[in-house]
């Protein structure tokens, strides 16, 4: 047992070090780059001299060394404090995260239910056909569907089933008389505006989870628990969802952690497809104005989500495994 | 070194894979080098007559909202596609096979601060920075290629290092280090020459991926900026008259989806083909 505490503290001290990397090198990139978040608000100015530059740039703390604005960050992040956004409304930046948040995470885990239900069978039947036609044909299908570029999948959604065949909107999150409908007819509302944008989230990730549940699959199945388990005369059917698929899942549910990053980089492009008012737009918004503590905080969210879907992961691997968690370990 | 038969499930399959990733990855490439001869207009010519007009035996991809010849412009967009995968990924190839070497060979201290590095890369939101990083730096098109070659090597490092950690263990290595040769010329002489067929398919499999990242950077706008041509801002202009040309917003993405299937096909083909145990 103390040895299973010890690597749980060393691995939570090194996802602390990880965080402290990742916001170092993010906050010295974008605090380096040219150009300045009071570029915008002075050059749109006429009147806006020099003074009134320097006067903003105090205001905003740019005018101090990288290292000492890092630890004034740094210090009022440990209190949950983000700051406040750089542009236009000035509110803090963790209000305006909060109130975008709900969407872009219920879309994503919309998404990834929906995975799990499309590739799991897919793979499994892969597997236990192995190199029959099923296997053939999806295999084709799923190359196909790695190569499906998101966003044009997309828009030709948006034309054949917006535009050509208009049975769903292709835009933004409510329709027009919101306000004046029925709760009920606001959540169908809601959900319809929400169809097609789940459906492309779901078309990126697939066909390598279905490739993933295939292979995961076939390593269970060539166990020898599976040959003992017919060879005593078990139906096929028991084999399968008894002994094999129980064991074959859990590396499949637990990959779902890491594929993260991918979900965060996919809301940008969808969001805007779209034009969903998630975190995705946001972030967007924030990087064309260049307002640096907007821009922090989102992509400090993104890293806490990455870093929690790799522990998810890791502590699943570890349930789904008792040989990793045994400790002879994994090799890094 | 011998190469074991392949697997004996469907051979045909494979082949059959190998050579649709060769042929289309062929005629992808060809099309991108002698675009110039092929193209039967200037792709950035504006023509005001022939204004989004739909595919015709004179422009067989119709035309834009500014007249152009869209069939040119998609063939010129290849260039753009094919020179970002192939310079974005010898960026991140380069950086990883040294590190890989590197950390594989020396180990200790030295493997454990690179490969931690690789952890922290790997946690990065990586295209909420790529995003971020272009639009400071001016979208242009040596930045992108910059940008996805900087964030791509990790994967590249820890494939590297992994077969370089057993390859250092074999006789010959010990026997080149007897000899009296100098780490140097046992990791470029004896180590990089076996550790390569790994990289290669990752290579091929990571032009696919810059592809993929490079149209959709151009897709928000921070890609390859008018009036050059990139699959994906000729995408971003077709979402603007998605309901009256619809060709605007087809062709680009078949020229998207087949190049990055080619270059999957490929990729995966290789990696059955050089090395069997590498398959899952």
């Amino acid at each position: 047992m103390g040895q299973i505490l010890k690597r749980i503290v060393i691995k939570l001290l090194w996802v602390g070090v990880v965080f402290l990397g990742i916001t170092v090198i993010s906050f010295w990139v974008i605090h380096l780059a040219p150009g300045s978040p009071t570029d915008l608000q002075t050059t749109l100015n006429p009147d806006a001299g020099v003074e009134a530059r320097a006067q903003l740039e105090k205001l905003y703390g740019l005018d101090q060394p990288l290292h000492v604005q890092y630890a004034s960050w740094i210090k009022r992040l440990v209190q949950l404090d983000f700051g406040q956004s750089m542009s236009g409304d000035h509110r803090p930046v963790w209000d305006k995260i909060k109130e975008r948040l709900p969407l872009t995470f219920g879309m994503n885990v919309a998404s990834m239910v929906l995975t799990l239900l499309i590739a799991v069978p897919i793979g499994v039947a892969a597997a236990w056909w192995r190199g029959g036609t099923f296997d053939k044909i999806s295999t084709v299908v799923v190359f196909i569907g790695f190569a499906m570029p998101g966003f044009w999948l997309a828009l030709l959604l948006m034309l054949w089933l917006g535009i050509q065949w208009p049975i769903l909107p292709i835009s933004g999150l409510t329709s027009l008389g919101y306000d004046n409908m029925s709760p009920f007819q606001q959540m169908w509302d809601v959900t319809k505006h929400l169809i097609l944008p789940v459906f492309i989230y779901t078309s990126g990730s697939w066909a390598g989870m279905s490739r993933f549940m295939r292979s995961s699959m076939l390593e269970v199945l060539r166990q020898d628990y599976i040959m003992t388990a017919r060879a005593k005369g078990l139906s096929s059917y028991t084999v399968l969802f008894k002994h094999a698929l129980r064991n074959a899942l859990m590396p499949v549910i637990t990959i779902l952690g890491l594929s993260v990053p991918g979900l965060i980089g996919g809301s940008v492009i969808i969001e805007s497809i779209f034009a969903l008012p998630g975190l995705g737009q946001l972030f967007y918004q924030a990087v064309m104005s260049r307002d640096y503590p907007l821009i922090m905080g989102s992509l400090v969210l993104g890293a806490v989500l990455t870093l929690l879907g790799n522990l998810l992961a890791d502590v699943g691997y570890g349930l789904a495994d008792p040989r990793i968690r045994i400790g002879q370990g994994r090799e890094r | 070194m011998k190469r074991r038969p392949l697997k004996r499930q469907s051979p045909w399959m494979r082949h059959a894979l190998l050579i649709t990733g060769a042929v289309i990855v062929g005629i992808m490439s060809l099309a991108a080098v002698f675009a110039p001869w092929i193209a039967p207009f200037d792709p950035n010519l504006i023509n005001v007559d022939a204004l989004l007009l739909s595919p015709s035996t004179l422009h067989p991809m119709g035309t834009d909202a500014l007249g152009r010849d869209v069939f040119s412009r998609i063939l010129f967009g290849g260039r753009v596609s094919l020179w970002v995968g192939f310079v974005a990924v010898g960026i991140a190839t380069s950086i990883g096979l040294v590190l890989g070497l590197v950390a594989g060979y020396f180990g200790r201290f030295v493997d454990e601060i690179i490969m931690r590095g690789v952890d922290i890369m790997l946690c990065f939101p990586s295209f909420f920075l790529i995003l971020a990083v272009i639009a400071f730096l001016e979208p242009s098109l040596t930045n992108i290629m910059i940008v996805i070659g900087l964030t791509g090597w990790m994967g590249v490092a820890r494939l590297v290092r992994a077969e370089t950690l057993t390859i250092r263990e074999r006789d010959y290595v010990l026997a080149a280090r007897a000899a009296g040769a100098g780490p140097m010329r046992i990791i470029f002489r004896h180590i990089l020459p076996n550790a390569i067929s790994p990289v290669l398919v990752s290579a091929t499999l990571g032009v696919a991926g810059a592809i993929l990242t490079e149209s959709s950077l151009s897709f928000l706008g921070l890609g390859v900026q008018p009036p050059d041509a990139s699959w994906g801002n000729i995408l971003m202009e077709g979402k603007e008259v998605l309901g009256i040309a619809w060709w605007l917003s087809v062709f680009p993405g078949l020229a998207i989806l087949f190049t990055v299937l080619g270059y999957n096909l490929l990729g995966e083909s290789l990696r059955d083909w050089l090395d069997p145990r590498l398959k899952q």
